[in-house]
């Protein structure tokens, strides 16, 4: 049993000036064989392990993660949560996993701060305000708590917003879900490699895979560079490496990988306290409980994986904030950094069995993954075990880049999510 | 930011030019011959190569020319620019 | 104690210029050349601010951009305010108000310094660990918690000040103008490279131009008269610019660089107005020399942050530089030859040193000599082991080290003082060097990394190299320079150097204490109040990289983006998981490389200039009439024209009236226009549109349907046969940028062979269409010549004439069902004409009409809009429009994608129209569609994509998607709002003439 964290845990072992607290999860070497190997250690591998074990009755998971966990997009997205998808297939997915997050940190016994501070998505256009509107009415009928406001009332939610109509994009109108927010990226990570390492899964970081072994119509195992490991399942969560493992396995996927870039100012005191997304003029942005603006910015064009962007995407992405929030002139960027997103031509995941036997795919989250984690996580963990998708991922096949029946959330979602 | 010698304007900023994604992908001839699967790998499927990749590029904002690039996507290194249809240069193959 | 702490006078402060300014409401005086700092110091005044976690009194530090502790908001309560602004940057000027952070209410009395009593309960990540009961509690604590982080005050007025972009491109990019910087630029000038050498201090010369020591001689001169001419030539060579007050903030692969260049916050207030405030420098040069320099490191020992404990080397800055003393009773505590540097400068002008401790035991070089023989006392092989003074150090406690440096043995002995300086050795300022890209590698005899592959064609000379020491830089740069230039030969071939500087350091990245670990605050990252002991428990928890560790404790996390405390985070890591150093790796180092206003990187791009606004040629007329504007693209639509009192509403029903009534006009000039040409024109419409185009004759119109290659609907319009080879396609306003670069697109890369040019021609022409019955009769005045009866001139075809002089082309084509012809004209003469249309039409009451009334009079057609009716989902066959598809073709673009087991389903969604039970009610378009509103979970059939009330059906029309819609007509479906529900029937979508008898009426 791992200790409790809580206030009074803080408390006691600040009599032992902190020098008996325990692991958070273990550094073990490869076993020679797991029932189950997740490749990648990000907010979804380490969600699925942790409902493999938790909900599926698995114990002999190994989770191998290339890096240190938590290091790749997990830890660089602008923590955005919410649920206000327009078809019902993605509410479905999304929304399933807001109900997680909701209880997360206490189930998970690690302050993920899920904090619902709401998000608002602004329309700039006529095409918007009808697109947003239609959003707003399927997001009711589904039951996901999404309203529509005009645009004095976007002002009374977030006062600092520029809503004079002459400005050059003037804002009309916007939704709002009141349940959505951020939460701590790490803590994610951190949080469910915890909860996993105490279930028994074997967290192995800096562990590359190099080749993924078939046999017949199957696999047999993945090579590392902590060597052979056997297995008859693999589950790989990625992100922007899945096109690389998915080639050791001989599969082409629908996914392009292109940097995508995120921007904090320097903190200063709450100024800003929801999420403001603005589609059309490409302006993200919240307010960490550190104090910095976290602003999103958006994709470049072509396919990278040095994990660095080009400067006229951060340009771009302030014009638009000082469009927005004018206030914002004199504050500072202190830290730009980029990371890789696999885009699906829809923009919507891939939650999928292959056609190889026992290897299974979760990837094409692009640039809003992080938001799903959890429901991610425990719908690709029913997928693994029963190697059948559940109904909430039934839509997110490979099989639909063939049939059309596609799940398009270009137009409804925002473009960076 | 690349700088990227456009076979037909010379250097330019990245700015001016556009990726159109995996080269040499080319159009079915007769589409309507295809299985559904044949044409979803052509529609969709794409090799995402971390490595060195052959690539689109357009110079939007100059001479409007398509034309071919080798660049290394692990570190954004331009191997070689071609121009559509020339051969794709072997050395990177 | 006095107040006043200038010591001899320094030539880069001009004593007769004194500058008043105002510290947290208290007038102060300085000196120009001051920085906020060292006339803070000079008035003796250390604290500054309060830490970020624990709230702990700080003071000033450092005299340069790494910065932790003594950042100030400036200006509070102006649009010129500026939070976390370091006060070792700020050049004082007149007027100048400052105020501290973080601190309620006052930087002496800080009511959150409660917390560094609770620091015991509030190790690295507690925050992780608790908070968590009740769970509906979170929002309460996180209120809390982020009411006391942040650091200043965020502007809540727009910002006054202007900045912009600025490109720049040179052969040679000089980062750094100290002695290597100087002595890089100088040589490349030249040599003939076009040459530009930065620097983000106001002054040239780096560190050594105020070296007043002659321990350190080039040529037999004192370093600094010797780069004082170096100086006073480079400012003569004309092909280099040289930029101070300047900081690189990024540097990007390519050899691409950004650079703030700061132009007026160093003038008063009132000097500012209509200047520039910054420039950001867009630097794209051939070659890049870092002459970063380096940063010195602090020392890790228990309570090592109060004020009045700064770097070793600032104080000598402060002291040669600023002629201010930081202390009268000085002690510094270094582990290398530095801070003897900085005891002889004090020396030499009187400031008092009361002691030196030094880690090293057996230390004898030149430096230590000098320092012995005027009697200060030199505490060899010892440690400083606590601090003592709440808001200003008054007293040191200091023991012997142990042999191997792990431990502290023998007594305490206590020094009293007012200021301590520290100097762990030298950091290379690397960070832009691995922004680009570049690799490093780890030197273990002084425990640095330095730069070792280059991903583009740079260097990296002088103390970022590694390289600390005078003889060290000099001896290597000709050659380096040489090398890199490729030049044969350099002046500093042969210079003669003096300089004693022994290089023996005693690295302790933690040092001891007589404490446990747990009883002491050894901070690493004094900003975010990281401690020693917070790494050790990370590690302790299982986080093993450098990443884990900087996030679970906040190490490197602050707006000195970890400058001072990076290293020892590494190397305390590396000694307690007794890793090596070099295999850890480092943090990445992320741009930028100092913060960098939003307002200069956004430039120009602000307000009006956020995006082009498009204008047609009609646009002024529109403005005069009180159009109301749409935004389409980038375009300047008119909405609509409200007359006197009239709302949206009474203005659209009006206009929509009147032109099919009598006649209308509208200004479609922003519909894309391509021109193509060639013998293969029919040819390569007949592949990109669904429909065939080869038997289309010479001067007919034709409508089109362009779909995605997956099948999906992507833009539509008119497209006219102007000549055997020549026509001329129209687009929809949004799409005509893309549709240009897709036609291109397959035109070059997929048809090469194909004989066709495109040309974009939308600014070319204005476009006027003039509709409704009497639209006849009012083209027939303004165009007298052309004959236009149905059988010369029927529907769907066009002419070539003129107005007055000017040749023109007039199509018969129609987007709202009358009778209808739109004049294309060169852009210049549109607004003439369109002057002559409304004179022509007055006796017709011709009425201009805006987007949304033709948007309306369509949908009383039943034209779909694209982008509105369709949404990236829609295929042809779902919009009913089956007849627009051939069959007969071989292939079009997205042809195939039509028969695949998805898109052949018969319950797709698919364009249908919808009345409602009530005529008045007018359906909010994107409301859903149900069949059952009572069904749990409701299905949702589609949604409403349309809807208006129509004055000329005198009811309300809409149009919508819904499943299986093309098998329901006269289906009764509901559309459930937020309060209600509103029955509606399923019709066909054309609401109006479906004969199409209007087009000749």
């Amino acid at each position: 049993m791992k200790n409790k964290y809580s206030i009074i845990s803080l408390i006691k072992n600040s009599f032992s000036y902190h020098e008996n607290w325990q692991k958070a999860w273990g550094d073990p070497d490869p076993k020679k064989e797991y029932d189950v190997v997740i490749v990648g250690g990000g907010g979804h591998g380490l969600a699925t392990a942790y409902y493999l074990a938790k909900k599926h009755d698995m114990k002999n998971i190994a989770v191998v993660e290339k890096g240190w966990i938590g290091g790749g997009n997990t830890g660089r997205n602008t923590t955005i949560i919410r649920s206000n998808y327009l078809w019902d297939a993605s509410a479905g997915l999304y929304d399933h996993a807001l109900k997680i997050w909701e209880n997360l940190s206490q189930e998970l016994n690690y302050n993920v701060m899920f904090s619902q501070r709401g998000v608002m998505n602004l329309a700039h256009n006529l095409q918007d305000v009808r697109d947003l509107k239609r959003r707003t009415h399927a997001n009711r009928l589904n039951g996901i708590d999404a309203v529509y406001l005009n645009t004095e009332q976007v002002k009374n939610f977030c006062p600092i917003i520029n809503t004079s109509p002459n400005i050059r994009y003037p804002v009309l109108g916007g939704t709002l879900q009141r349940r959505a927010g951020t939460a701590r990226h790490d803590a994610v990570a951190w949080g469910y490699a915890r909860g996993a390492d105490e279930m028994g899964v074997d967290i192995i970081q800096n562990c590359e895979v190099k080749g993924i072994k078939r046999s017949g119509d199957g696999v047999e195992g993945i090579e590392t560079t902590k060597g052979f490991i056997k297995t008859k399942k693999i589950g790989v969560v990625a992100a922007g490496h899945s096109s690389v493992i998915a080639n050791m396995a001989g599969l082409k996927l629908p996914l392009e990988s292109k940097p995508l870039q995120a921007l904090v100012s320097e903190p200063v005191k709450p100024i800003i306290d929801t999420v403001v997304m603005s589609n059309a003029v490409h302006a993200y942005v919240s307010q960490s409980d550190k104090g910095e603006l976290v602003i999103g910015a958006g994709t470049d064009d072509y396919v990278s994986y040095s994990q660095k962007g080009s400067h006229e995407i951060v340009e771009g992405t302030l014009n638009a904030i000082l469009e927005l929030y004018p206030i914002f002139s004199r504050m500072r960027m202190l830290r730009q950094w980029g990371g890789i997103v696999d885009i699906c031509p829809d923009a919507s995941p891939i939650i999928s069995k292959t056609p190889i036997k026992g290897l299974y795919f979760n990837c094409g989250w692009g640039t809003g993954g992080f938001k799903a984690t959890p429901g991610s996580g425990d719908l690709f963990a029913h997928t693994i075990a029963n190697d059948e998708p559940h109904k909430l991922n039934a839509a997110f096949n490979l099989n639909r880049f063939v049939s059309g029946d596609l799940v398009d959330e270009h137009g409804a979602a925002a473009v960076a999510h | 930011m690349f700088l990227i010698h456009c076979p037909y304007c010379g250097e330019r900023e990245q700015s001016e030019f556009k990726a159109g994604g995996e080269a040499h992908i080319v159009r079915p001839k007769q589409p309507t011959e295809l299985s559904d699967d044949q044409w979803a790998e052509y529609l969709f499927m794409r090799k995402n190569i971390k490595g060195v990749q052959f690539e689109r590029w357009v110079h939007t904002h100059g001479c409007r020319k398509w034309f071919n690039m080798v660049r290394d996507t692990s570190n954004d290194e331009i191997k070689a620019i071609y121009k559509m249809g020339e051969k794709p240069p072997t050395k990177y193959k | 104690m006095t107040n006043n702490l200038r010591v001899k006078s320094s030539k880069f402060i001009d004593e007769t210029y004194k500058i008043s300014f105002k510290f947290n409401n208290k007038t102060y005086y300085g000196y120009k050349g001051d920085t906020l700092a060292s006339a803070l110091l000079a008035n003796n005044i250390h604290l500054v601010g309060r830490s970020f976690k624990y709230h702990r009194p700080r003071g000033i530090m450092t005299a340069g951009s790494e910065e932790p502790n003594a950042i100030v908001q400036l200006h509070k309560n102006t649009s010129r305010t500026e939070p976390n602004v370091r006060a070792t940057e700020v050049e004082i000027y007149e007027g100048l108000e400052a105020s501290s952070q973080n601190c309620w209410p006052s930087v002496n009395f800080d009511l959150g310094g409660i917390n560094n009593f609770l620091s015991p309960v509030l190790p690295a990540g507690f925050y992780y660990k608790t908070f968590m009961w009740p769970a509906s509690f979170w929002g309460k604590y996180e209120y809390f918690i982020r009411k006391s982080a942040g650091l200043g005050k965020s502007p809540t007025e727009p910002d006054p000040d202007i900045y912009e972009h600025k490109y720049i491109h040179c052969d040679v990019l000089v980062i750094g103008a100290g002695i290597s910087g100087i002595i890089a630029a100088k040589t490349s000038a030249k040599n003939g490279f076009k040459t530009l050498l930065i620097d983000e201090k106001p002054h040239l010369g780096g560190s050594t131009i105020y070296q007043n020591s002659d321990h350190f001689k080039i040529n037999n001169q004192i370093s600094s008269s010797w780069l004082e001419k170096e100086i006073n030539e480079i400012k003569k060579i004309d092909n280099l610019k040289i930029k101070t007050r300047t900081s690189v903030a990024a540097f990007h692969g390519y050899n691409f660089l950004l650079a703030r260049e700061n132009l007026t916050d160093h003038l008063p207030l009132h000097q500012r107005d209509e200047k520039v405030r910054h420039r950001l420098l867009k630097i794209r040069t051939k070659k890049v020399i870092c002459a970063t320099g380096s940063l010195e490191r602090p020392l890790v020992f228990n309570n090592n942050d109060r004020p009045g404990i700064l770097l070793s080397s600032a104080i000598e800055k402060y002291s040669n530089l600023f002629g201010v003393a930081c202390g009268q009773k000085n002690v510094l505590f270094t582990n290398n030859d530095s801070a003897y540097e900085t005891a002889i400068s004090l020396f030499q002008k009187g400031i008092n040193i009361e002691a030196i401790i030094d880690n090293r035991e057996n230390v004898d070089s030149k430096l230590v000599k000098e320092i012995e023989k005027n009697n200060i006392k030199i505490y060899k092989g010892y440690t400083v082991v606590n601090t003592f003074g709440y808001k200003r150090i008054n007293k040191i406690s200091i023991m012997q080290l142990s042999k191997d440096g792990q431990k502290v043995v023998g007594s305490k002995i206590s020094i009293d003082c007012d200021c301590l300086g520290m100097s762990g050795g030298w950091t290379p300022a690397v960070h832009l060097f691995t922004q680009s890209g570049g690799k490093l590698k780890f030197r273990d005899e002084d425990q640095v990394f330095i730069p070792d592959t280059y991903p583009s064609d740079q260097i990296s000379i002088g103390s970022c190299n590694g390289e600390f020491t005078l003889d060290e830089i000099l001896s290597s740069i000709s050659k380096k320079l040489k090398d890199f230039l490729n030049i044969k030969k350099t002046e500093y071939e042969n210079l003669e150097i003096q300089s004693h500087f022994n290089k023996t350091k005693r690295n302790i990245w933690l040092l001891p204490s007589d404490k446990i670990i747990g009883k002491t605050k050894p901070f690493v990252d004094y900003q975010n109040d990281a401690t020693a002991k917070d790494i050790k428990l990370a590690l302790r928890e299982g986080f093993r990289s450098i990443e884990h560790v900087k996030r679970y404790t906040t190490t490197g996390m602050g707006t000195d983006q970890g400058k001072l405390g990076n290293m020892h985070a590494l190397g305390i890591i590396s000694e307690t998981a007794g890793s090596r150093m070099g295999e850890l790796g480092t943090t990445t180092f992320r741009p930028p490389y100092t913060p960098l206003t939003f307002g200069t990187i956004v430039g120009r791009n602000v307000g009006e200039y956020f995006d082009v606004s498009r204008k047609t040629p009609i646009h002024d007329w529109h403005v005069e009439n009180k159009a109301k504007f749409e935004n389409v693209g980038q375009w300047k639509r008119a909405w609509f024209y409200p007359k006197e009192n009239e709302g949206m509403h009474e203005a659209v029903q009006r206009e929509s009236k009147a032109a099919r009534d009598s006649a209308g006009i509208l200004d479609a000039s922003t519909l894309g226009k391509i021109d193509i040409q060639g013998t293969d024109a029919s040819e390569f419409l007949n592949r990109v549109y669904t429909n065939a185009w080869s038997k289309l004759a010479i001067g007919k119109c034709r409508y089109g349907l362009m779909l995605n290659e997956d099948g999906m609907v992507y833009d539509d319009g008119v497209t006219t046969r102007l000549d055997e080879n020549h026509y001329i396609m129209t687009t929809t306003t949004g799409g005509a940028a893309t549709v240009l670069s897709k036609l291109e697109d397959y035109l070059q890369t997929e048809w090469p062979e194909l004989d066709v040019y495109l040309t974009s021609v939308t600014d070319h022409y204005a476009t006027i269409s003039v509709c409704g019955p009497n639209s006849k009769k009012i083209i027939s005045k303004v165009i007298p010549n052309l004959d236009l009866s149905d059988e010369k001139f029927p529907h769907m075809s066009f002419k070539n004439t003129k107005i007055d002089k000017v040749t023109c082309r007039v199509m018969r084509i129609s987007f709202t069902g009358e009778q209808s012809y739109e004049i294309n004209i060169q852009a210049n003469y549109g607004k003439s004409v369109w002057d002559k249309c409304m004179q022509a039409g007055k006796e017709f009451n011709i009425t201009p009409y805006g987007t949304e009334t033709m948007h309306l009079l369509r949908a009383e057609k039943g034209f779909i809009i694209v982008g509105q009716d369709t949404d990236a989902t829609m295929t042809p066959i779902d919009l009913q429009m089956d007849w627009i598809v051939s069959k007969k073709k071989y292939d079009f673009i997205g042809k195939r994608s039509l028969y695949r087991s998805d898109t052949i389903r018969d319950d797709r969604k698919q364009l249908i129209g919808l009345v409602t039970e009530n005529p008045k009610e007018v359906l909010e378009e994107g409301a859903q569609i149900v069949l059952d509103a009572n069904k749990s979970p409701v299905e949702m059939l589609g949604h409403v994509t349309s809807s208006y009330y129509s004055p000329n059906l005198k009811k309300s029309i809409a149009l919508g998607v819904v499943k299986g819609g093309k098998n329901m007509m006269g289906q009764k479906l509901i559309i459930p709002m937020e309060n209600k529900q509103i029955n509606v029937t399923v019709t066909d979508p054309v609401f109006l003439d479906k004969e199409n008898k209007r087009l000749n009426a």
